[in-house]
């Protein structure tokens, strides 16, 4: 197994970086099928009666926890992993995370032929989960590597293709699911076998063909910027040691309440158009219109990432905190005056940032502590999106519940919530301001620079 | 000479890598596009 290895992947001469993106989709496109795992839902609510559901069939609140189990598990193997998969090299990394994803696969399909619902658990939450962990960090510091003249484009690129990768998996595992059901059979296991086959695939693929720079390699005609920014750094800092930074917990609660201002929407946003414009929006509809978000959600990871590289980081998020707390401000009131393009609209560019959000941030963690231990500071912080996770749907559920409970009418019961979303911006603006540069005594020594990185403590 | 026929190999490479991966992707983007439609219809 040593062509895994990190020393067998180093580029050749005439290698061309621009291979390095596409095999970062490859891992993102197919983790990304995480976002779509909801298509399943239904049909698995119908495993035994078929037509409709018995009440010895699996009940929908009990399928939700197979999403929300792969989530947390996604922050705990990213922040765990992330120091193996820095040292241990992408192609490595690539790899256990196409054998993890797949095997969560196969798993469930098991657990769906035998109706047990534990194995589902353990599949796709648990192993499919250590699967998202490693695949979402994997790529990332590599091609922060390969383009130190556009970290920010490199990494939205990648990460463009976990948005993306639910806008496939959805109407592949509705195609799939259609192919193997008959009268007598649902044919989800069957559809779980196939995804797990292609993403193995896939990500194998992705695998073979990255490659990390040689030490020492920049791009042609690349001279490092030669008038010094405070908010860049040029030193390294030891993963451990930057959670010991305030930086660090400042760029955490940042990613937080970017997240939770914009999963709470994503997650809700169906039910919301069609409470806020009753008798305008259908079903189909609203399901256009979470399409549209999905859509949105992609490219803002690539359009924002991009933009940093030339606004800069802080002022980047600045505009996601100053223009989402506007926009949230505003939702209220295009309800109130019925206009749904207005409303459209101001959740399209709120779904951009809430994707750029995510893209943007590894080229932060870049800026604040240097690329050697990027990815597996960026696995830490992911763990922000595991906080998100809980804190969104949980304030859009229980405020429009609360709401509605005291006699609000449903048209308005999201008002309060918009609201609250754009305190917490203003909040995630205040805590973005107060970054500055991480003090020197963080800074790797060159002793420990010199140090083979699996020799540390 | 050499160089140049390592050259265009390469970007064979990376046109087939950007295909495998952004044919599905294109396939996505214009199934959700259509579905999308309806919102304004």
């Amino acid at each position: 197994m040593s062509f895994l290895d990190r020393s067998h992947t180093i580029a050749g001469p005439g290698f061309s970086r621009w291979m390095v993106p596409p095999a970062a989709l490859c891992i993102h496109l197919c983790i990304g099928q995480a976002y779509a795992i909801s298509v399943f839902n239904l049909p698995m609510t119908k495993l035994l009666g078929i037509s409709q559901s018995t009440p010895a069939d699996w009940k929908l609140t009990d399928l939700g926890w197979i999403f929300s189990i792969a989530i947390f598990v996604l922050g705990v193997s990213a922040a765990l992993m992330g120091r193996w998969v820095e040292e241990g090299g992408p192609r490595k990394a690539m790899f256990t995370a196409g054998l993890c994803w797949a095997l969560g696969f196969f798993i469930s399909a098991i657990g769906v032929y035998a109706h047990n619902l534990w194995i589902v658990y353990l599949g796709y939450g648990i192993f499919g989960g250590i699967g998202l962990g490693i695949g979402y960090i994997s790529p990332v510091s590599t091609l922060i590597k390969w383009f130190p003249d556009r970290p920010g484009m490199a990494t939205g690129m990648a990460i463009m293709g976990f948005g993306g990768g639910a806008m496939i998996a959805s109407p592949l595992s509705v195609w799939l699911m259609a192919r193997f059901t008959t009268a007598t059979h649902v044919g989800v296991a069957e559809a779980f076998i196939c995804l797990g086959i292609i993403y193995l695939v896939f990500m194998w693929v992705g695998a073979a063909i990255v490659r990390v720079p040689a030490p020492g390699w920049a791009p042609e005609g690349y001279t490092p910027p030669t008038v010094a920014d405070k908010l860049i750094t040029r030193n390294d800092v030891y993963v451990y040691d930057a959670l010991k930074t305030p930086q660090f917990w400042l760029i955490w609660w940042v990613l937080c309440l970017n997240v939770t201002a914009g999963i709470g929407v994503l997650g809700q946003a169906s039910p919301m158009i069609q409470e806020m414009f009753p008798g305008h929006v259908s079903v189909a509809a609203a399901a256009g219109f979470v399409g549209l978000l999905s859509l949105f959600n992609m490219l803002g990871r690539f359009f924002w990432a991009s933009t940093s590289d030339f606004i800069g980081r802080k002022n980047t998020y600045f505009c996601f905190f100053a223009i989402g707390t506007v926009l949230y401000a505003l939702v209220p009131h295009t309800g109130s005056v019925g206009s749904l393009a207005l409303f459209v609209l101001c959740f399209l560019v709120i779904i951009s940032m809430y994707g750029g959000g995510f893209a943007t941030v590894p080229a932060y963690l870049r800026d604040m502590f240097g690329t050697r231990y990027v990815g597996a500071i960026h696995g830490w912080l992911i763990t922000a999106w595991s906080a998100a996770g809980i804190f969104g749907p949980v304030l859009v559920n229980y405020i429009r519940q609360y709401q509605i409970d005291h006699g609000v009418p449903k048209a308005q019961a999201y008002n309060t919530t918009m609201y609250i979303m754009a305190g917490l911006l203003v909040i995630g603006f205040i805590c973005n301001f107060m970054i500055k540069a991480v003090n020197q005594r963080y800074h790797m020594k060159a002793d420990a620079l010199a140090q083979p990185a699996a020799a540390r403590g | 000479m050499q160089n140049a026929t390592q050259d265009s190999s390469m970007q064979t490479k990376v046109l087939l890598a950007w295909g495998f991966v952004g044919i599905p992707l294109a396939w996505g983007i214009i199934q959700t596009l259509i579905n999308a439609m309806k919102i304004f219809q």
